[in-house]
């Protein structure tokens, strides 16, 4: 019985232990974090059960109260929402493990609220992955958003002005989708995805349709900070803790990914998206601008946090780019990076929240070779994550680079090729710069030498899931040939 | 025995090396210790794949898929074990030299430097027996990788700009190493390098092809130094010495012309190469850096510098060679990677024994060093002597079958430029000779020759010089392989 | 023309609101009128929606129990399903806007202004 339950069971746990952290932790904080830890791992295995189950017996439907859809509300687990949920799930669970101590330097006597919204935010990012309602999923958007929003405003005394603007304009984003919901809910009738697919080739040239679709990836662009609706993105993510940015970064601009690549693929379709107007290569245009934006903003920066944030501008353009292509090597290559992404970055915030941890900043002119003797093990997980970042083999960022050019190759876009190899490019300048002040800059003068007696390498609980998460960027790269055979397997070409 | 597991454990001994050599960072006898032994063992091993070879069978493995129909796999032809012999084998005296470097030189951070070098090796390893295009790029960005460390090794202002150019110009080609091999994907279906090459049946237009052409070419040529993408390889010179020797004469260089020869042989095919017009392309580039590398040599002070577009002048030979598409002409050229690994190696370890033992960089400080250094200056006659094409050193073999396989192929340009560059050898060589031998040096009298840690190396590499080219089938039948190897390309031929 | 305007009147209105809450979002500097912006582009499709499933005249809702309330007319009932939607979507709103205001009072807490250009000023210094 539990596998026919298994969308709504994987809601249920986050909302289960959005009300059990506020309870046990006011009456003792130091609860929260391993109800947090627990509330994930728990979402995390019923996730990867539920791709198992999917794997042999295909997509599981739940229809809520037992009503049918297009009445009732259903969650539906299938590949692409299954892969999304796994790796959301499975890298906030290893962020919850690493936050403890952050958490706890940064705001402490407040780690209740923080564990508690996160779980929230979780609970409105599996809503918005699962279900298979289209204004259902505009309500987990703005459950995720708003505790999103309150983690952000958790940071530095910048921190509430830059959760303000991206308040103002996620909220604005959402409100865009909502109308664009209420468009085609006009020319349909039904809010169910799956129903409404069926409708929609019926409406071919429609402009109520075009118009809807244009609004929806706008309002979800904003969210997902595509070029040039990205503005909310660096501040956020540099001016919120540590914890706070480990959490969402990886993942946040992810799941409203999922929501284009539901959009454009399966509610609508490759033929109806460019029905008007070439609609996939318009987004493909700016996926590529902001990467390569991204990109050169990511070298300008001198704060480690901040250049990371540049740095996911330019990574979701790939992740974009890749379903533009709508060709299977170009799918494959975009889930692919989600994955890879995903882990990558939550391996470098978290990299960067030891650091703050241990030096109270993470300014990169302030890095140099003391860093290598006092955190040995911190930074060969930087290194590994860097390089993977940069796309070298057999790291797994590489691998998602290399579907990506297939795809483009198979499209002959000759453009998005020259920028995704420009971008490696790019990629490899920040980084490598930070490695080489790392492994060799000597320290400035005045400052004391450090001996090897004085490592002073993060404690465990941080250590080992950052060492997890890049020592997986290996395992990725050398199985990312059975990922990427399942994930051809969703594709819908 | 079952050899399938050699060309693995070939790969994977020095990279297993890195962790007791990291771990014995305060016993400095002992992790040198490790390095030896990785270096025995890895020769030994890819010596066993070496009858094989001859007979010319071929090793296959196959590890985990990278890609879907796209494996991890290993082939130790007869061209890779070709490669592998000479890489495995020069890094023996490499270590023994090095050793006696950073131990002489006083440098910094040894660890480091024999881990990345074992690193380094696995690499080079790892390219010479990639059985496909994925394979070759993951090791072909490893070897980048690992080479990084080692270039930027002094940690001046001036290795650390040396190593950003380097890091630019490498992973430069390496990305379009990438897009290359996924257009050849894309029109071809496989990447598996095949003698003949994989578009036999396949129609490409003129324009793309060359287009895929080109990108092979700046992909492999930054690290065969073809110009003007050479770039990189003067200002690497910042290295120390051995990784100079080890990086120019054998790994990283060889590495881009080995990657010609891939290319050319295995993924183009001759043939195709032919019909194409794509081989005309080389031979103008090859013969403009050879004569272009000569002449700028002439002009550098600096004796590693000037050894440096001397190897950007001789790895032109090797693809000029190849370029040339003839069974002679590529024999010639697959003869000259086993010729200037020795001689330039051995150059580069006089230079290395020279700075040393007396802190002298500069051509112009060189006087009368040969009366103090006798065995080195007189290893660094005999490589020079090979570079110029002066027979019985093996460079004259090499050298005649490249003019051979010029004549063979009715062109006479070539044959002109390998002529000139010979002369031109000799006009930025000899005059170093002529400093150490016969000009009066000052502040000589209170030294000696360097330490037999390096002497050795050097002595023996200048005597293997000199017994390949008396001999050119001593120890390991190379010249038959090369033969057989270059005949294989032709298969597809019509005779 | 004038029919295409007149017989959209409610859609022409909800547009424009939109127009309103998207000028206000964007270009006022003062945040409080920013998130008097936002209520308002909220409340334009609200709106929308409510005008959508409207329906003058003598009309009710369908419930489902054909013994006590049999379906005579379809034209009669109007379509309930957008309306409830938007009670949900006016709390997320209001949730919205509790979240902001909080923002603005933590903003204001530690800068003692809600003026985007002098924030900015301060935090150059």
């Amino acid at each position: 019985m539990i596998e026919s339950h298994l969308p709504a069971t994987i809601a249920l746990i986050f909302v289960l232990f959005s009300v059990l952290i506020p309870a046990f932790g006011i009456w003792r904080s130091e609860l929260s974090q391993p109800l947090a830890v627990l509330g994930s791992g728990l979402a995390a295995a019923f996730s990867i059960i539920g791709f198992i189950q999917y794997l042999s017996d295909g997509a599981l439907r739940y229809y809520f109260g037992g009503w049918e859809p297009p009445v009732g509300i259903e969650f539906v687990y299938d590949g692409l929402s299954g892969f999304f949920i796994m790796v959301i799930n499975t890298v906030a669970f290893f962020v919850f493990i690493h936050s403890h101590h952050t958490a706890k330097q940064e705001f402490p006597g407040k780690e209740m609220p923080y564990y508690a919204l996160g779980i929230l935010m979780l609970l409105g990012f599996n809503g918005m992955v699962l279900t298979g309602d289209l204004f259902n999923l505009y309500v987990f958007l703005e459950i995720a958003s708003l505790s999103g929003y309150a983690l952000i405003a958790i940071g530095d005394r910048q921190a509430p002005y830059a959760a303000f603007r991206y308040l103002i304009i996620g909220t604005a984003g959402g409100t865009l989708y909502l109308l664009g919901v209420g468009y085609l809910y006009t020319v349909t009738g039904t809010l169910n995805i799956i129903d409404m697919s069926a409708m929609l080739p019926m409406l071919y040239e429609s402009n109520a349709v075009f118009a809807a679709l244009i609004l929806m990836i706008v309002g979800i662009g904003v969210k997902a900070a595509l070029f040039p609706m990205h503005g909310w993105l660096p501040d956020s993510y540099t001016y919120t803790s540590s914890s706070s940015a480990a959490l969402i970064a990886p993942i946040g601009t992810k799941v409203a990914a999922y929501i284009l690549f539901r959009i454009m693929l399966w509610l609508f379709g490759i033929e109806l998206t460019d029905a008007m107007a070439p609609v996939t290569l318009f987004v493909g245009i700016l996926a590529a601008i902001g990467i390569l934006y991204g990109s050169v903003m990511a070298i300008a920066q001198n704060e480690l946090k901040r250049m990371l944030a540049y740095s996911s501008v330019s990574q979701i353009g790939y992740i974009i780019m890749g379903l533009s292509l709508a060709n299977p090597w170009g799918f494959a290559g975009a889930l692919l990076h989600v994955l890879n992404h995903a882990v990558m970055k939550a391996a470098l915030f978290m990299i960067s929240g030891q650091l703050r941890l241990r030096e109270g900043h993470s300014d990169i002119s302030r890095f140099d070779d003391s860093y290598r003797k006092k955190y040995p093990w911190t930074m060969a997980a930087f290194t590994v994550a860097a390089i993977s970042m940069i796309g070298l083999p057999p790291l797994a960022g590489f691998f998602s680079k290399w579907y990506l050019v297939l795809g483009t190759i198979d499209n002959s876009n000759w453009i998005f090729l020259a920028v995704i190899l420009i971008s490696s490019l790019l990629n490899a300048v920040y980084f490598f710069r930070i490695l080489e002040k790392v492994y060799m800059m000597n320290p400035a003068k005045g400052q004391k030498s450090v001996s090897d007696g004085d490592r002073n390498e993060a404690p465990a609980s941080m250590m080992i899931p950052t060492l997890i998460l890049s020592g997986s960027l290996i395992v990725i790269g050398f199985a990312n040939a059975v990922i990427v055979g399942i994930l051809l397997g969703i594709a819908p070409f | 025995m079952n050899l399938e597991f050699v060309p693995l454990l070939a790969i994977l001994v020095s990279l297993a090396a890195v962790l007791p050599i990291m771990l014995s960072d305060r016993k400095p006898n002992l992790r040198e210790f490790w390095t030896i032994l990785a270096a025995l063992i890895k020769f030994g091993l890819v010596l066993t794949l070496l009858p094989g070879a001859i007979q010319g069978n071929s090793v296959e493995l196959h590890l985990v898929d990278l890609a879907p129909g796209l494996p991890l796999a290993l082939k130790a032809d007869p061209l890779g074990v070709f490669f592998a012999v000479i890489a495995s084998g020069l890094w023996i005296f490499t270590s023994f030299y090095s050793i006696g470097y950073v131990r002489g030189a006083g440098e910094h951070k040894q660890t480091r430097y024999f881990a990345s070098f074992a690193v380094c090796l696995s690499a080079t390893i790892g390219i010479a027996f990639s059985a496909n295009l994925i394979t070759f790029i993951l090791f072909y960005e490893m070897l980048t990788v690992a080479t990084y460390p080692l270039v930027i090794h002094n940690e001046k202002e001036e290795a650390i700009n040396a190593g950003r150019k380097y890091l630019a110009f490498t992973l430069t080609a390496g990305l379009l190493l990438v897009s290359a091999s996924a257009l050849v994907y894309h029109y071809t279906g496989t990447l598996d390098f095949t003698p003949g090459g994989l578009f036999s049946g396949v129609e490409i237009p003129d324009t793309e092809m060359l287009i895929i052409f080109i990108l092979f070419l700046a992909a492999v040529g930054v690290k065969a130094g073809i110009m003007p993408i050479h770039g990189w390889l003067p200002a690497a010179m910042a290295a120390p010495t051995p990784v100079s020797a080890l990086l120019h004469a054998v790994a990283v260089v060889k590495s881009g012309v080995f990657a010609v020869l891939r290319v050319v042989g295995y993924v183009f095919g001759t043939d195709v190469m032919g019909s194409y017009g794509l081989n005309d392309i080389l031979i103008v580039l090859a013969g403009a850096t050879i004569i272009l590398a000569s002449l700028i040599a002439f002009n550098q002070d600096n004796l590693k510098r000037r050894l440096a577009y001397s190897t950007v002048g001789h790895l032109s030979y090797i693809v000029l060679g190849v370029a040339l598409i003839t069974p002679i002409g590529i024999t010639g050229g697959i003869m000259h990677i086993a010729a200037h690994a020795t001689m330039k190696i051995t150059l580069f370890f006089c230079a290395g024994a020279i700075y040393v033992n007396l802190h002298r960089t500069e051509i112009s400080q060189l006087d009368g060093i040969a009366r103090v250094m006798p065995w080195t200056m007189g290893a660094f006659v005999i490589g020079s002597m090979g570079l110029a094409g002066i027979p019985p050193i093996n460079g004259f073999f090499s050298k005649w079958n490249l003019a051979l396989g010029a004549l063979e192929g009715d062109m006479i340009l070539p044959v002109i430029i390998l002529v000139v560059s010979g002369l031109l050898n000799v006009g930025y060589l000899f005059p170093i000779i002529y400093r150490a031998y016969f000009k009066k040096g000052e502040g000589l009298e209170k030294y000696g020759e360097a330490s037999p840690l390096m002497v050795v190396p050097i002595v023996i590499t200048a005597a293997l010089s000199i017994l390949f080219g008396l001999f050119p089938n001593l120890f390991f039948n190379f010249y038959d392989l090369a033969v057989d190897i270059s005949s294989s390309l032709f298969i597809n031929q019509v005779p | 023309m004038a029919d295409f305007f007149m017989g959209h009147y409610a859609y022409w209105f909800t547009i424009i609101l939109l127009c309103i809450g998207l000028y206000g979002i964007l270009f006022k500097k003062n945040l409080i009128k920013k998130t008097i912006g936002l209520a308002i582009l909220q409340i334009s499709v609200v709106l929308f929606f409510v005008s959508v499933a409207s329906k003058s005249g003598d009309v009710t809702v369908p419930v489902r129990d054909q013994a006590n309330f049999p379906v005579e007319i379809a034209a009669n009932y109007l379509n309930p399903l957008p309306h409830t939607l938007m009670l949900t979507a006016i709390v997320v709103g209001v949730a919205t806007l509790g979240v902001a205001f909080t923002l603005l009072i933590a903003i204001y807490n530690r800068y003692n202004t809600l003026d985007e250009q002098e924030l900015i000023e301060q935090f150059d210094d």
